[in-house]
């Protein structure tokens, strides 16, 4: 929080009043009271900037920006001069017979930045690209502006749903970060004096020793607004990623059971399918959590009603559901049909509430409903009242058990230049070019504003958004919109959520399966897999392709993704554990590698693997017909364990795994504690009062430590009252205890420790559990000496207490 | 024995849950349960043996999941509900105690605190009714089948008796035609002589005629007169250079390169140059009225060859003849058959007499030869007849009808269903098509395909593929499900996926020969 700074630079004179988000970061301008003169001429001022020996040079002609510490120079602004902020010239742009006459007239700004020693920068997504962003010489630079897509190319700089413009740098000795708070039309330009550069001649230059210092510069352009900027110092990535934080929240805590499995499809077609497909569930014995309803569900696509023939009795079937255990999500879009017999219409347009064109009259465009209106989000008594509309005496035959997805919330308008709603229509004062970006964010923002009032305030939120901005991590989840059934679209999603994940968004997901098109049955298993190891896990198929449900592919493909399913619902405390903290602290859940192996360059670069908070590792196979795959496992001096076969291996080496169809290479990191429920149930509700296993992982001096978060799963109660359990399990000294890490808070669990299983451990001669009464039990177990396994039968203790398990 | 001791571990489980006292049935091959108690436990799979208080307490010790048949423990293992009034089932292990009633029995939920009502009684009531109506109709509904089967014989056997009379009346048919064609020969020879006779007379007074001016012509040049006189250039405007209208004197002499008048062999060239431009009139007068060999008809303008002129023109037509005559044999043969359609000839000056009509004689033979074509026709167009018959009997006699041709009713027939937007109609053994009720056109969901139920259920489900294409998607398609009932019904339709539709279709047809209702009821209920 101490080495963030903004930067927002304000012109003397300006033509028109740009637009700016007090919203941000509040409490920001309180750290400038931080900063202290150091020396001043005629041409520029020193700062310091308080701890870490860092300064700010202020250069006025020209000007410049200079972050240094020590003697290096760490970023600098406008080092190449290419600030700008136009206010004159040419302003009028056509688009079929419609004239944007851009009433402020051009307004772009524009301001470089450099970045000495940095040669991988990330995020600013969303893109169908690499982790690592690329060069944009001599092509199109990353573009960001939120766009309904038909059919994305992948990679490609090519703007898709979603824009946060953040961008981290890494090397080996720092992490940075640089927030460009613009919701305009944004372009990123990225060049490096390294990247064209052959690998011989980067030898060369370094066996010569005339190496420049390797450095990449930024350029970013945005359409309108002011510059506010934020330069996030780091200097770990765990420092950035708390840093951003602060500006703009952290990850939403979601309802446990959304980080179950998902059911949709475009469309399940009525009551009686959502049964079967229920049914199906069942009879296969694979869990659920969720199952969705596209479009089609509606009354003639008018959000928050039913169709009256399909879906009759829509609180019998969500009713069904909940004798199950399980949930649905309805999909409620923002486009209103535009029709007088319609009550959403009705008191939007007598609000006054929809976005209006430049002559003043309701903006309307084409949508799925056909003639559509567009309810300004960006007014907070339009969200009010947009969030009034999910209690459950507004929205007709809704229950507790159903939650939101929002789409087409860019927003799509079919007819729309580049389909989405002209720049020049208004929301308010602002005409859309100014905060098209934005739009999104707060559609997700009213409607998860809207379940939570429904309740009283008790019950977390679960929305999904296809577009977004900086922020909104704090709403929801997010998926990576209408892929293809590709094995390319299946290895994309792994950079994909790994970028959104370094800019705050944790909640990611890619449609498993691939949205357009058929998978092959080797791709559906393989997604299936590799989707069970992703934060956001949901199946979706587009309306013309076949069904798809799980058990359409013979028994044998059916035992592969029950297979895959059940290992998520296994390793559910695992995932709550991680979005607990991302909550917390702004962790990203699903890492690159190189964010906890900071200094690994041989990670840098890597996007076919992933870290699952710190201590498990997947490389999920996706290649068709693959026979092997290569893993990198990290760390010098560590060990990692197969969490199928309990193998050990050795860190720093890339790994050599022989797959069959079966195989999803993961391993857990030596020196870890991870919690499980073996017992896989229909759905995560009805595990809620499970046992535990502990996998204990040691290390190579007979190490380890993990958590334990154990809360109601769904309610605020975790924040307001403090209910929920901490606790820190360490293995140290032939010793594994559990002990508060949370004194203040308390919670009751029935949930007791089933079985401790312990990777890497030699035989003891017995096992006693030390409970706080006193007690002392022997625990019987059984070693497995081939793999030096050690498992601890029955503990039974509860899990919310203090209880020591010694080895001798 | 498995299911006997998965049995009575249950009945602990109930026991050590519940605190009530169960009564201990002795499972045949396990010894006495106080002996039990004392003795370890071995896993069903025999991979380990437990003591005795491990089973069923709630921690997995057996691979296969034997020892917990009454917990959650295992991920493997299964629970028996007994289901007292009911059927008894298993179901998976994971279902005990997650506070969802699977049970009606409720005893997979006694610990969960989920409040479950034995429904076991009312279950089997409503079970035992709807088996009982299912009896009824399947009892009715197989009375009808065995009807439809013996209809569906008779059907077979009137449809054999058909084809076997109409075997015989074909071959009747084949030797009479046979006999026509010979009649018809017989008379067309004479015919063709007579014709050609006729022709070759006709053929060789025009070829006198040719000679004759062709003679006169050779001696002169051809002047700008003969030119205007012989291609009415004047009204062949395409020619006229200066587009006023009128082809002057002048500027024929233009086209003949300047001279009033030339040789022939100068006029070759000139002819060259301007036949391209030069429309014949012949195509735009009306067609002659008599019959005229084809190869008359071709334009002498349309030809490629430019090196001839006019007059050297028909003579090399006339070995063209030679050529067509033959490769055009089969045509003209064609053309006897039919009226003839008289082809538009190139006028020219040569043919300013037409042919002159046949002679009696002539005209005789050739009625006498149609009447004998047309008798032929008649013949063939019956044996046709009685071909297409036999083609349909045989095609219904070889559809797979089922395996006692109980389906054969189905055949030519349409059953419609009727739904809020469209109607659906499924002829059997032809196509499934649906059509919206409020105006539009019929879509086709599939033509027959084959018999498509499970093994040894083969004609419990048809499918009709290769319907309409979907966009971006495949052809439509239906699966139809026939069930047992007494109508022929189709009761539901619904498209699970795009552009694959499922059809549910009741019949007597598949109706079973059914057990006895006591049987029914008893083997669902009996413990």
């Amino acid at each position: 929080q101490d080495s963030t700074w903004v930067s927002q630079l304000s012109e003397r004179l300006p033509v028109h009043y740009r637009v700016s988000f007090p919203c941000f970061g509040p409490g920001l301008i309180s750290h400038l009271n931080d900063l202290s003169l150091l020396s001043q001429d005629e041409n520029g001022v020193v700062l310091s900037l308080g701890a870490d020996s860092q300064w700010l040079i202020v250069s006025a002609k020209p000007f410049r920006l200079d972050i240094m510490e020590g003697r290096e120079v760490l970023l600098s602004l406008n080092s190449r001069g290419l600030l700008t902020a136009k206010e004159d010239g040419m302003w009028e742009e056509t688009f079929k017979s419609h004239t944007d006459n851009k009433p402020n007239g051009p307004s772009s700004i524009s301001l470089d930045f450099s970045l000495p020693g940095v040669e991988h920068v990330y995020g600013i997504p969303e893109h169908a690209d690499s982790l690592k962003l690329k060069t944009t010489d001599g092509g199109d630079p990353y573009r960001l502006f939120n766009l309904d897509v038909f059919q994305y190319e992948l990679f490609n700089p090519m703007a898709l749903y979603g824009a946060i413009p953040v961008m981290l740098s890494h090397s080996a000795q720092r992490t940075m970060g640089i927030f460009w708070l613009n919701a305009a039309e944004t372009w990123v330009d990225i060049s490096s004096n390294t990247a064209g550069k052959t690998v011989f001649g980067q030898m060369l230059d370094y066996v010569q020793g005339s190496s420049e210092t390797p450095q990449t510069d930024v350029r970013w352009i945005s359409e309108s607004g002011i510059i506010d900027v934020f330069i996030m110092l780091g200097p770990t990535p765990t420092d950035v990623f708390s840093q951003y934080a602060s500006l703009t929240g952290t990850q939403a805590f979601p309802p446990l059971s959304a980080l179950a499995y998902h059911q949709c499809r475009w469309n399940y077609n009525d009551q009686e399918d959502v049964a079967a497909v229920d049914q199906g569930f069942d009879e296969h014995d694979i869990p659920y959590d969720f199952i969705w309803l596209d479009i089609e569900h509606t009354d003639g696509k008018r959000y928050f009603t039913w169709d009256p023939h399909k879906f009759p009795q829509p609180k019998d079937m969500l009713q069904g559901l909940m004798d199950k255990r399980r949930k649905m999500v309805t999909i409620v879009d923002p486009h209103i049909k535009v029709d007088s017999s319609y009550k959403i219409h009705n008191e939007i347009r007598s609000k006054g509430f929809y976005v209006k064109n430049k002559d003043g009259g309701d903006y309307e465009g084409w949508c799925w409903p056909g003639n559509s209106g567009y309810p300004d989000f960006t007014n907070p008594e339009m969200r009010a009242w947009w969030a009034s509309m999910f209690a459950y005496d507004q929205y007709e035959g809704s229950m507790e058990n159903m939650y939101t997805w929002n789409d087409m919330n860019e927003p799509s308008v079919f007819n729309g230049p580049e389909v989405t709603m002209h720049k020049d229509a208004l929301h308010g004062n602002w005409e859309n070019r100014d905060l098209h970006n934005l739009y999104g964010l707060y559609v997700q923002m009213a409607t998860a504003e809207g379940l939570i009032e429904r309740s009283g305030g008790v019950e977390r939120p679960f929305v999904l958004t296809r577009a977004f901005f900086a922020g909104s991590q704090r709403y929801g989840a997010v998926w990576t919109g209408d892929n293809t059934a590709e094995w390319e679209h299946l290895k994309i999603s792994i950079p994909m959520c790994l970028s959104l994940g370094l800019v705050g968004v944790s909640f990611c997901g890619a449609d498993v399966g691939g949205f357009f098109k058929s998978p092959s049955t080797e791709l559906l298993v393989r997604w299936y897999q590799t989707g069970a190891y992703q934060p956001f896990f949901r199946a979706h198929a587009h309306l013309d392709t076949p069904r798809r449900e799980p058990w359409l592919f013979g028994p044998e493909n059916t035992a592969l993704i029950r297979e895959a399913v059940r290992q998520r619902y296994a390793l559910l405390p695992y995932w709550y554990q991680l979005f607990y903290h991302a909550h917390h602290s702004g962790q990203p859940v699903m890492r690159p590698l190189w964010v906890e192996y900071p200094q690994d360059t041989a990670t840098f670069s890597m996007d076919d693997q992933f870290l699952l908070g710190r201590d498990l590792l997947v490389h999920p196979v996706t290649e068709e017909g693959g026979r092997g795959v290569t893993a990198y496992l990290p760390g010098k001096g560590e060990v990692w364990f197969d969490v199928h076969t309990f193998q050990k291996h050795n860190g720093a080496q890339n790994l050599y795994i022989p797959v069959t169809i079966s195989s999803i290479p993961v391993f857990q990191r030596g020196g870890s504690i991870i919690p499980r429920k073996a017992r896989v149930r229909r759905s995560s509700s009805c595990m809620e009062h499970d046992p535990y296993t502990l996998f204990v992982a040691l290390s190579p001096k007979r190490f380890a430590q993990g958590e334990l978060y154990i809360d109601d799963g769904h309610t605020f109660n975790f924040d307001k009252q403090k209910q929920f359990i901490h606790r820190r399990l360490s293995f140290a000294n032939k010793a594994l205890s559990s002990r508060n890490l949370a004194p203040g808070s308390q919670f009751i669990t029935p949930s007791w420790i089933e079985k401790i299983v312990i990777l890497g451990a030699s035989k003891p001669s017995k096992a006693t559990l030390k409970t706080p009464d006193g007690k002392e039990n022997l625990l019987e177990f059984e070693f497995d000496a081939s793999m030096s396994v050690l498992t601890l039968r029955k503990p039974g203790v509860n899990a919310g207490v203090d209880w020591t398990v010694v080895l001798q | 024995m498995s299911c006997a001791l998965l049995l009575l571990l249950m009945s602990l489980a109930l026991a050590m849950g519940t605190g009530a006292a169960v009564e201990i049935q002795r499972p045949r091959g396990v010894p006495l349960s106080s002996e039990l108690e004392n003795k370890p436990f071995t896993c069903l799979d025999g991979s380990s043996t437990i003591p005795f208080d491990r089973v069923n307490d709630d921690y997995c010790d057996c691979r296969d999941g034997s020892d917990e048949p009454g917990t959650a423990a295992c991920p493997n293992g299964s629970f028996h509900c007994t289901n007292a009034g009911f059927r008894p089932a298993f179901i998976p292990s994971s279902r005990i105690n997650d506070g969802i009633c699977d049970c009606c029995d409720t005893t997979d939920e006694y610990n969960s605190g989920a409040t479950c009502q034995n429904t076991c009684r009312e279950m089997g009531r409503k079970e035992r009714e709807s088996l009982q109506i299912m009896a009824e109709i399947t009892k009715e509904g197989f009375l009808l089948k065995q009807q439809l089967i013996h209809e569906a014989k008779r059907g077979q056997e009137d449809k054999q008796g058909k084809l076997t009379e109409l075997q015989g009346s074909k071959k009747g048919l084949e030797e009479k035609v046979e006999a026509l064609r010979t009649v018809k020969e017989t008379a067309e020879d004479p015919e063709k002589e007579a014709k050609e006779r006729h022709l070759k007379a006709w053929e060789e007074q025009k070829e006198l005629l040719r000679m004759e001016k062709d003679k006169t012509r050779m001696a002169e040049c051809v002047t700008v007169g003969d030119i205007q006189r012989y291609f009415r250039l004047q009204s062949h405007l395409e020619l006229d250079p200066d587009s006023d209208g009128s082809l002057s004197e002048t500027e024929t002499q233009g086209l003949l390169g300047g001279a009033d008048k030339v040789d022939t062999s100068t006029f070759e060239t000139v002819w060259s140059g301007i036949k391209d431009k030069y429309l014949s009139e012949g195509q735009s007068e009306p067609p002659a009225p008599v019959e005229t060999p084809q190869e008359e008809s071709r334009d002498f303008v349309s030809d490629h060859d430019s090196d001839h002129y006019p007059e050297d023109y028909a003579g090399e037509e006339e070995e063209d003849v030679e050529d067509d005559e033959e490769d055009d044999h089969d045509e003209e043969e064609e053309e006897e058959k039919v009226p003839p359609t008289v082809q538009t000839p190139e006028k020219r000056e040569d043919d300013e007499v037409s042919m002159p009509p046949y002679d009696t004689e002539t005209q005789s033979l050739i009625d006498a030869a149609q009447k004998a074509r047309d008798d032929f026709d008649e013949a063939e167009r019956a044996l046709r007849e009685v071909d297409d018959q036999m083609k349909n009997l045989e095609k219904e006699i070889g559809f797979d009808f089922g395996p006692s041709a109980e389906f054969a009713y189905l055949y030519s027939q349409c059953y419609e269903l009727s739904t809020s937007e469209y109607i659906y109609r499924l002829c059997p053994f032809n196509r499934v098509s649906q059509k919206p009720k409020f105006g539009g056109s019929e879509t086709n969901l599939g033509l027959w395909g084959q018999w498509a139920g499970p093994e040894g259920n083969l004609y419990s489900v048809m499918k009709y593929d290769h319907g309409q294409g979907c966009w971006q998607g495949p052809n439509r398609s239906t699966t139809v499900k026939l069930t047992c009932g007494k109508e022929t019904v189709v009761t539901s339709t619904s498209e699970p996926s795009r552009c694959e539709y499922l059809m549910e279709f009741t019949t007597p047809a598949v109706c079973q020969e059914p057990a006895s209702l006591d049987e029914v009821l008893h083997g669902h209920t009996e413990l």
